[in-house]
């Protein structure tokens, strides 16, 4: 990373004087200067860099490694067979159907969660007594953890249990379906409990960005006689794109790894059907649970690879000019 | 969708009065609201019902109230050494990303040197790491340091995994610090470390808050990584807790409203006192 060869004179300083004719005074405190800052960065910078290292990307590299074995977990991984384990992945009918999950999950909150959060966002920008009351219960189901609204979710969907009670009730029995039980079903009852939590952060993003849109522009408009609707179409909205583009390259990387409202909401054998599990629930099954340690870190680095090039095309084309220098790493 | 043309404000008012909106501003609201609490009002309502009234009239509220559910949850369960746990580990988490953060936030915002750029974006890459993929690996790693089934085992990767989004953060903060209060510290013989100590620190704070709420409720909230490297019960956190209650009672569903409710709470009380600090937070940094 950082070596200490690499310490520079301040532009225009003194030139180094040939070495063994160094005279005690302004050089040698400089030098001195130069060797705390040193200190100084390397002090600072390394414990970061030392558990971001650790903890971070040696797993990742680890899972590479462990991935081209046969390997049950159990002392040094020795039976090398390759990329196996890849083709194996790729031959489950399951794994696939986790693949299709996953899919339905991004587009399903791209599609979904965006336009919703940008009906309440605008809603809830408009100036109105209580607005910030409004706005705090539009965030309550994003800080709830996800095994909480899952559990919740589990509850209120059970069979015979509120929603069933409540379509029965406004006489739309024909409804009523075993949600988190119907093969069918389940992905799409999930899609929806994903949204009712996600949503409230895109509402919060949104609602960031929309304060930075400047007052004057959208007052200009109004005295222009531009109605509220036309405002938002044609002043606001355009200036919100970097925060939506934002918001959709956050929400797509979240959606690769959804696991937790997945693994409280449907049992093992619906998972295990193909009808709900995404590959983050095909990995802990099959790695950590059937330790099949092996084959389970080829899932794991397939969706680290689906990620990141899902990551880095869409920074590529869409982010681009709105991050400029965050993940490119070019500052300012 | 036409709405009510906005009124026209004085171009120079300074804060602008707040009026009433219209009745369809407060009638798409209330439904908004509606929505995201109803859920969470019929679980904490449901917990002061009793099973058989819930089976009888699922939708139904609670006649008559009884208490039963919460006190036998705050008693009996696990729910305070869960609590407990939960709290270690979510504050050994902020602190660990506030300070390793920090530290290395305002090296890469203060110093100037070779390899800088490069170290930033070494750090950044990190978000490109999902933290689910390395999950495996890492719980082979944290089995063979002897780690797991300790708090280090969650609040070592958990601020690993945090550091590069509170650099990304923190970074702008710092160097938005004006060079002449550097200066004037340096005069004042002050070093730059002193600089950090003395003024850096206590003028990125809002920057620091919302990195810390932002690992705080993260931590809080995280299920993965426990569920793994936390077999052992005594050292389980809410979450988990949450999650074995509600299989291990499954019977019980007012007993499970009511563990559940209470497992929500805090993460509630955390949010409503953290609100405008996130959102400000965010604010700086969706900025285009």
């Amino acid at each position: 990373m950082t070596s200490t060869d690499q310490t520079r004179f301040p532009a225009g300083g003194v030139s180094a004087p040939p070495a063994g004719h160094r005279p005690a005074g302004r050089s040698s405190s400089r030098r001195a200067e130069t060797r705390r800052k040193w200190y100084e960065i390397i002090g600072l910078t390394t414990p970061a860099l030392v558990v971001y290292v650790m903890f971070v990307l040696v797993p990742m590299g680890f899972a590479v490694y462990y991935s081209l074995y046969r390997w049950r977990g159990v002392g040094p991984p020795t039976e090398y067979i390759g990329f196996k384990n890849y083709t194996l992945a790729f031959q489950d009918p399951i794994f696939l159907d986790a693949l299709r999950n996953n899919a339905i999950i991004v587009f399903g909150s791209l599609l979904i969660q965006g336009p919703i959060a940008l009906g309440i966002a605008l809603l809830l920008n408009r100036r109105f007594r209580g607005r910030a009351v409004f706005r705090l219960l539009a965030f309550v189901p994003y800080v709830l953890a996800e095994v909480t609204v899952g559990i919740m979710w589990k509850l209120i969907l059970a069979e015979g249990g509120t929603v069933d009670a409540l379509l029965r009730s406004v006489g739309l029995g024909s409804l009523v379906q075993a949600w988190l039980a119907d093969l069918d079903v389940v992905i799409w009852t999930l899609l929806f409990v994903l949204t009712w939590k996600y949503v409230g952060f895109a509402i919060i993003l949104l609602l960031a960005g929309l304060s930075n849109v400047p007052h004057e522009l959208t007052e200009a408009a109004a005295i222009d006689g531009a109605s509220w609707w036309q405002t938002q179409r044609h002043v606001t909205l355009p200036l919100l794109g970097p925060t939506i583009r934002i918001w959709m390259f956050l929400s797509m990387i979240g959606s690769l790894q959804v696991f937790d409202v997945i693994w409280v909401t449907s049992v093992p054998a619906i998972r295990s059907l193909g009808a709900s599990g995404t590959m983050a629930t095909y990995m802990v099954d099959n790695g950590f649970f059937a330790r099949l340690w092996g084959y389970g870190n080829a899932v794991a680095v397939i969706l680290f690879v689906i990620s990141f090039v899902a990551a880095l095309l869409f920074q590529r084309f869409i982010l681009r000019r709105d991050i400029e220098g965050a993940i490119t790493g070019r500052a300012n | 969708m036409i709405m009510a043309v906005n009124p026209v404000h004085p171009p120079s008012a300074g804060r602008r009065p707040v009026s009433w909106g219209t009745p369809l501003t407060y009638a798409l609201a209330l439904a908004v609201a509606a929505v995201s609490i109803a859920p969470i009002l019929y679980v904490i309502v449901g917990g002061f019902r009793t099973t058989p009234q819930i089976v009888a009239d699922p939708g139904g509220l609670p006649d008559p109230w009884v208490f039963d559910n919460y006190t036998r949850v705050l008693t009996q369960s696990k729910f305070w050494q869960q609590a407990f746990n939960s709290g270690v580990i979510a504050l050994g988490t902020t602190l660990g990303v506030v300070v390793l953060g920090l530290a290395a936030a305002f090296v890469l915002a203060r110093y100037s040197f070779r390899g800088r750029e490069g170290l930033y974006t070494f750090f950044t890459l990190g978000l490109l790491f999902p933290a689910g993929a390395a999950i495996l690996p890492l719980y082979l790693m944290l089995r063979d340091l002897g780690l797991v089934n300790s708090y280090y085992a969650v609040i070592l990767p958990q601020v690993a995994f945090q550091l590069p989004l509170t650099i990304v953060i923190l970074r702008p903060f710092l160097s938005a610090i004006p060079r002449e209060l550097e200066d004037a510290a340096a005069i004042d013989g002050a070093g730059r470390l002193g600089f950090l100590w003395r003024i850096a620190l206590p003028l990125s704070r809002p920057a620091l808050v919302t990195v810390g709420v932002l690992a705080f409720v993260a931590s809080w909230n995280a299920f993965l990584l426990p569920l793994l490297v936390l077999g052992d019960v005594d050292l389980h956190t809410l979450p988990l807790g949450v999650q074995n209650f509600s299989s291990q009672f499954s019977t019980d569903t007012a007993g499970v409203l009511a563990f559940t409710s209470l497992a929500m709470l805090p993460a509630l009380f955390f949010f409503t006192l953290a609100e405008k600090q996130i959102v400000g937070g965010l604010q700086g940094a969706v900025k285009g």
